[in-house]
């Protein structure tokens, strides 16, 4: 065992005296968690919508109104008077334009008569997020010029009272789960996969290999070393990313505890997996060539950008086994949902299970000779 | 050491002591094979070397040097044939060869983030040296190789020859019997190269090490090794002390000369000369002259040219080197390197800071 803690003590000995490997592990997921972060997740604002008033009536002036309000509080749009609707058209065709709202002849005459009254809203749908905040908008308001200006005694229409369970969950700490887990993958990436690989074809391996030490210290000893940085990664990133998204999740004992317990088993998947790829490889070359195709591959699928039940059945495949989807839902559970170990144990159990059952295939794949 | 010819190749070769008597073998290898596929990188290659015996596998590069030392030393599996290290078989018990063996390979491998102690410390640990010992082995391995008062420096600030003094002292802070050494002096300058002959030469007698060093410095083979093997495309051609194998090349002397004037009738006159055995023409008008009366030959030679009319610009006559032993087994044929297929791809660029 003594044998294995000298290699262990040899990789934390470089880690700690070169500083590269913790401050590349983190730059990437902070960028992204700071550029993203506040990019996703904001509210539509300061769209050109077109108005085409071919009515010219009173119910015209209070669609004109209704929206002359959306300007004024919400602002997901400015209203442009457009005199014929061809032009307007052509305009959110040709982009100067988000949207037209054309109001057609004998609409208030309709409205007064009940007759079927209809506006027309012209989109850019090649952008779906502001269409669909348009659309939005504008059904909104229409829902409110279609509500009885006295309201009945009775309530006879079914409503839906929404209770959220957690305050307001902005993008950034949404993203949180999944930049910590990024960083233990660019951890466990460029410290298990690359500089393994690099040892391997500078011969340090090679002086390994001439000495007593089995194959089981040797492999246990590179994942042991391997495990620690990334948990070292992961709990640097967790505590600073909580920091910038205001979650105040470090400063409760028992969430750190439950947030130290997932680390590590995130730990282990991710380095057990990583070894795995990485046992029969001795081209420096394809650890860097992996890196782009395997966080696609893994982190994408996931659920820390999007929603897993959004995607196809075959990406949800993928999600099922991909180690990243466990870290992200346990991470989530402990930092936006304070679940405890409750909400992650299964999280926990394929995390553990996954990196032993790696490296219990990994280890005899691993050549004892050159 | 008693001199005899150059044994025949084929046949185990067994070593003797200073008074010529068998001495106790601290290696032996009988008919060993390494094959990749259908290429065999060692075909049945026998010797064996004493205890206390400083011994060189010499040849070109792509000979099967490496491979052989990387089979003996646990590296790489052997196909076929017995190799034996302190008694122990390198096949059926890895183990036991790899607790009493030094390597040093002919990359340098010390890692240069870490300090020169902690490298010792390190490889000390994975030696299983017992922590009471550690300090002591570690301090007598820096004093051996001269790196004392560099023992807190980081290995990335010492110079090329420092960190082949400290790759030394990593594979002797377990106290091995056995040290092999892979091209030890390779990208080394002069100054250094002789500073890690002299300490080799110093371990030897201090440690009482059998060594085992593969090279293709002729110098430092004929300097350093009591006796020699010359390995050629997996085979072991020639094996003896290095006077042996001096003797063992025709011609005692060799005349090297340069005419003014080269014409192509030159190496037909040269071979006609008294005692000549071989001529082989180096460059434009500059020929190497293996014959077994020196003196002979260069009055006639000189002769020849004053008749013809011909400048000679320089001449000069000197003994046998292990130069025209090597070229005589091995051939001026340039060759290129077979890489073995599993270290095809370990080539790299060398790394910022890394000092190889």
């Amino acid at each position: 065992m003594n044998r294995m803690w000298a290699i262990v003590e040899r990789e934390m000995r470089k880690f700690f005296r070169s500083p590269v490997l913790m401050i590349m592990s983190m730059m990437l997921p902070i960028v992204q968690l700071i550029i993203l972060g506040n990019a996703y997740g904001g509210k539509i604002r300061g769209t050109h919508v077109a108005i085409v008033d071919h009515d010219g009536g009173p119910q015209a002036v209070k669609v004109r109104e209704a929206c002359d309000a959306v300007t004024a509080n919400i602002a997901t749009f400015k209203t442009i008077d457009y005199a014929d609707d061809r032009t307007a058209r052509e305009d959110v065709r040709t982009g100067k334009l988000d949207a037209a709202i054309i109001i057609p002849p004998q609409y208030s005459r309709r409205v007064y008569a009940q007759d079927a009254p209809r506006l027309g809203l012209v989109v850019d749908n090649s952008d779906q997020f502001t269409s669909g905040s348009i659309e939005d908008e504008v059904q909104s308001l229409i829902d409110a010029l279609n509500a009885p200006v006295i309201q009945a005694p009775i309530v006879k229409t079914i409503a839906l009272e929404v209770v959220e369970l957690y305050p307001y969950v902005s993008y950034m700490k949404f993203l949180l789960a999944g930049s910590c887990a990024l960083a233990m993958y660019i951890s466990v990436m460029i410290g298990g996969g690359m500089l393994y690989i690099d040892d391997k074809a500078r011969g340090v391996h090679e002086g390994y290999l001439v000495t007593p030490i089995s194959k089981l210290e040797l492999v246990m000893g590179l994942n042991i070393a391997g495990a620690i940085k990334a948990v070292l990664s992961g709990l640097s990133l967790t505590v600073i990313g909580s920091l910038m998204a205001g979650l105040g999740t470090i400063f409760h004992p028992m969430q750190m505890l439950e947030l130290l317990v997932l680390i590590v088993g995130i730990s282990i998947a991710f380095n057990g997996m990583m070894f795995l790829m990485m046992v029969r490889v001795d081209d420096p070359l394809v650890p860097r060539a992996m890196f782009g195709v395997l966080n696609t591959l893994l982190f994408f699928p996931s659920g820390a950008v999007y929603p897993i039940f959004a995607f196809p059945k075959w990406l949800q495949g993928i999600a099922i086994v991909d180690p990243f989807t466990y870290a992200i839902h346990g991470f989530k559970s402990i930092l936006l949902k304070d679940g405890g170990f409750v909400a992650i144990q299964y999280d926990l159990l394929f995390l553990f299970a996954f990196g032993i059952g790696a490296l219990l295939i990994a280890t005899p794949l691993f050549k004892r000779t050159l | 050491m008693t001199e005899r010819a150059p044994t025949n190749p084929s046949q185990p070769v067994s070593a003797r002591n200073g008074n010529g008597k068998p001495a106790q073998m601290a290696m032996a290898v009988e008919n060993i094979v390494k094959r990749y596929g259908t290429f065999e990188a060692v075909k049945g290659v026998s010797f064996n070397v004493a205890e206390g015996e400083i011994f060189g596998l010499l040849g070109p590069n792509g000979a099967g040097k490496s491979t052989l030392i990387r089979m003996m030393t646990t590296l790489i599996p052997v196909t076929s044939g017995r190799a034996t290290v302190a008694g122990f078989d390198v096949s059926k018990d890895p183990d036991a060869v790899r607790r009493v063996i030094g390597v040093i390979p002919q990359a340098l491998t010390s890692d240069p983030d870490l300090t020169v102690e902690e490298n010792l410390a390190i490889y000390a640990k994975l030696y299983s040296v017992p922590r009471t010992e550690r300090e002591k082995n570690i301090a007598e391995v820096l004093e051996a190789v001269d790196l004392t008062k560099w023992r807190g420096a980081p290995t990335k600030t010492l110079s090329g020859g420092m960190r082949r003094r400290l790759e030394i002292a990593r594979g002797l802070v377990h106290n091995p019997h056995i040290f092999f050494l892979d091209e030890p002096t390779t990208g080394l300058d002069p100054v250094s190269r002789i500073a890690v002959w002299e300490m080799l030469n110093k371990l030897k007698s201090n440690r009482n090490l059998t060594m085992l060093l593969t090279t293709h410095y002729m110098e430092e083979a004929d300097k350093l090794c009591d006796r020699i093997a010359i390995v050629d495309h997996g085979n072991l051609v020639a094996i003896g002390t290095p006077s042996e194998l001096k003797r063992g090349v025709p011609g005692a002397n060799v005349v090297e000369v340069h005419f003014d004037r080269d014409t192509e009738e030159w190496r037909a006159r040269l071979e006609k000369l008294t005692g000549v055995t071989s001529v082989q023409p180096e460059s434009a008008g500059f020929y190497r002259v293996l014959t077994s009366s020196g003196s002979q030959t260069t009055m006639e030679l000189v002769e020849l040219a004053a008749s013809l009319g011909e400048t000679v610009t320089s001449l000069s006559v000197q003994n046998t080197t292990l130069d025209d032993v090597f070229v005589h087994y091995t051939g001026r044929q340039l060759r290129d390197e077979q890489v073995k297929p599993m270290m095809a791809s370990w080539a790299m660029l060398q790394r910022p800071g890394d000092q190889r």
